[in-house]
């Protein structure tokens, strides 16, 4: 059952779940558990690729695939400088102009920071970089993001590593419904099957790290998020039926037609 | 930059216009029963015809709808038309320049006689209208009308000819508020042969009008259809994508929609297609079901008995009371009028009728404009 393939400034994906790296008990494994995802989109943090001698268990080795570009992101930075810093950091060790953009300041709940990030992608739009911000289900955010030149929004399910799924549901539907470039949830998303209620909303894609790499069988887990954005995704498409709304009020409105 | 006539370039109307007529009760079902957004796959369905079995199913949510955003009250306001001057032909106006009538642009002091009577009448939202007369009628006319009327009025609105960015965005610090501009046709074709003379001939300017006041920072604009010109379903689709291109571009402004249903004039076309009056209550509510927050609007076009009917099917805002013939409101003159209207009540009467529907005529809703 094929699904219509999703594009991003420029670049289809045929998969709509994309994935992270971090968490995973073991590179090897980190790569088993991509393959089995299908995903074709992966992110990796700046801070954790060894820009100058790429050599030795390095984790970029591991993440040579021909279906899986990278996405460099910012984690760990903490302002919009510094996340332009890290974007041309990583253009140049990366060879790609992608950059998922992280902001966040607070280091406990790792809650990203709407100001430095609207800053950021202004900056980065303006310096040639496909920009997806990871950000709060803010829907005035989405929209002057979008003004800024962002390629897409990644905004958040729930608190990230919360495995809570749509805590956000009301914010999402209001983006969904809104926006202009493709939506991506990001964050919190801890089965399978917020996954595919994600994909029923109509968002464009998902993207999936702890739940993945910390499940029992990260690769049965990886496939099981793959089958299930998979359907989530032809429901969409199908059309949904949906449970009857209220009944129909009394006194006829149409009567003097 | 992006416009909505890049976007028009990937809709084909007969493939349109075949899904429409494609639509099955199905379709219609499940629109209806949706919880949350409608989208424009929906709203096809609710203009097909196989909606027409559904009118009433479709007017209790579009009533619910409307009353849960905009409460049980009516926006009033009154057309002031400030010149009936014209270089266009447009086969369908009573002031197109082929017709044989009198001409009259307003000076100041009939500007002002004007809104005194208005005033009079209780209005504070005012709809300036004019032909397309460049040089007796352009914006700095415009600016000069503006200025003149803003201390009086809570709410300007406009439909003129279309404008530049730079001059929307310079009218808007006179105080205007709001803009007006319908395409009459989406169809390119059916549109070259309504309008074979003057600058309203381009197709692509007319189009491309709301980007230019979304970029303008123009807080509300209309839009629209002259309903009769061509298949009314596929054009109010167009309508529709167009509605909601702008609603997700121009986030920041509000948006209405008109249904002027093409009447007889001076000029005196027929309507290619004729639109009923449970058509008319089918699209309304069509519009409705797709944007919760979209304004849709009366005029005085449509029959007392109608419009006291539909006022709670999805209507926000009526005019009443209006008259189409420059400087009719101080002094009267039929020889000049645009068309006649068909709900010829006096205010006093329009507002017992709405009242006498449970809801509340509101006659300003803005603050003054005069205070920024
Ligand atoms: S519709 Fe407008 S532009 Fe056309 S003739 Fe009438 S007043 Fe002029």
């Amino acid at each position: 059952m094929k699904t219509n393939p999703l594009t991003i400034a420029d670049t289809t994906f045929h998969s709509r779940l994309f994935t992270g790296t971090g968490k995973f008990s073991a590179s090897p494994l980190m790569r088993e558990a991509l393959q089995a995802s299908g995903t074709e989109l992966v992110t990796v943090a700046l801070k954790r690729v060894d820009v100058h001698q790429q050599q030795g268990d390095d984790l970029l080795t591991h993440l040579q695939h021909p279906q899986w570009r990278l996405l460099p992101n910012t984690s760990g930075v903490r302002n919009a400088q510094e996340a332009v810093l890290a974007a041309e950091l990583a253009r140049e060790a990366l060879q790609t102009n992608w950059v998922k953009l992280e902001i966040h300041p607070d280091p406990k709940y790792l809650m990203p920071d709407p100001i430095e990030t609207l800053r950021a992608t202004e900056a980065l739009a303006k310096r040639g970089f496909v920009v997806l911000p990871y950000i709060h289900a803010d829907p005035v955010l989405c929209k002057r993001l979008e003004e800024a030149g962002t390629a897409a929004v990644m905004p958040l399910g729930a608190p990230i590593g919360s495995n809570k799924g749509l805590r956000t549901l009301d914010f999402l539907e209001i983006i969904i419904e809104q926006s202009r470039v493709p939506v991506i949830i990001d964050a919190g998303l801890g089965a399978p099957s917020h996954a595919a209620q994600a994909m029923e909303l109509g968002a464009d894609a998902v993207l999936v790290n702890t739940a993945i790499a910390v499940a029992g069988d990260p690769v049965a887990m990886a496939t099981a998020f793959a089958q299930a954005v998979q359907a989530g995704r032809t429901a969409y498409e199908a059309q949904l039926a949906q449970p009857t709304a209220h009944a129909v009020a009394s006194s006829p409105l149409t009567a003097f037609l | 930059m992006q416009s909505f006539k890049d976007l028009i370039a990937n809709y084909e109307w007969q493939a349109i216009q075949d899904d429409i007529y494609r639509k099955s009760a199905a379709d219609v079902v499940r629109a209806l029963a949706k919880p949350g957004r409608l989208d424009l796959e929906d709203f096809k369905a609710l203009v097909s015809p196989a909606a027409a079995a559904y009118l009433e199913p479709m007017a209790q949510r579009s009533h619910q709808q409307t009353q849960q955003r905009f409460g049980k009250t009516i926006q009033m306001y009154i057309p002031l038309y400030l010149s009936n001057e014209c270089q266009n032909i447009c086969t369908y106006c009573g002031f197109s320049l082929d017709v044989p009538i009198a001409r009259k642009t307003l000076s100041e002091e009939e500007i002002l006689a004007e809104m005194s009577v208005i005033k009079q009448m209780g209005y504070e939202h005012v709809l300036l209208v004019t032909g397309e007369a460049n040089k007796t009628v352009g914006v700095e006319y415009l600016q000069c009308a503006i200025r003149l009327l803003r201390p009086h009025f809570a709410h300007i609105a406009m439909e003129v000819q279309p404008l530049e960015q730079a001059e929307y965005a310079l009218l808007r610090r006179e105080g205007l508020h709001t803009v007006l501009v319908y395409q009459e046709t989406y169809h390119r074709e059916e549109y070259k042969t309504h309008h074979p003379k003057g600058k309203k001939s381009n197709f692509d300017y007319r189009l491309d009008t709301h980007d230019r006041l979304g970029r303008a920072g123009i807080q509300k604009m209309g839009l629209g259809v002259l309903l009769g010109l061509e298949d009314w379903r596929t054009d109010s689709f167009f309508c529709a994508a167009h509605l909601q291109y702008l609603e997700k571009t121009y986030w920041q402004s509000k948006y209405s929609i008109s249904f002027p249903r093409l009447r007889p004039c001076a000029g005196g076309l027929n309507p290619k297609v004729q639109l009923s009056d449970r058509e008319l209550v089918q699209l309304i509510c069509a519009y409705r079901l797709l944007s919760d927050t979209v304004e849709l609007s009366l005029s005085t076009r449509e029959s007392p008995h109608f419009r006291d009917h539909v006022l709670k099917l999805g209507i926000t805002s009526m005019s009443a009371d209006s008259k189409t013939d420059p400087g009719g409101y101080a002094n009267p003159n039929m020889a000049l009028e645009q068309f006649e209207i068909d709900d010829k009540r006096p205010t006093t009467e329009v507002v017992a009728s709405i009242r006498r529907q449970g809801y509340e005529p509101v006659f300003k809703n803005a603050v003054g404009i005069g205070d920024f």
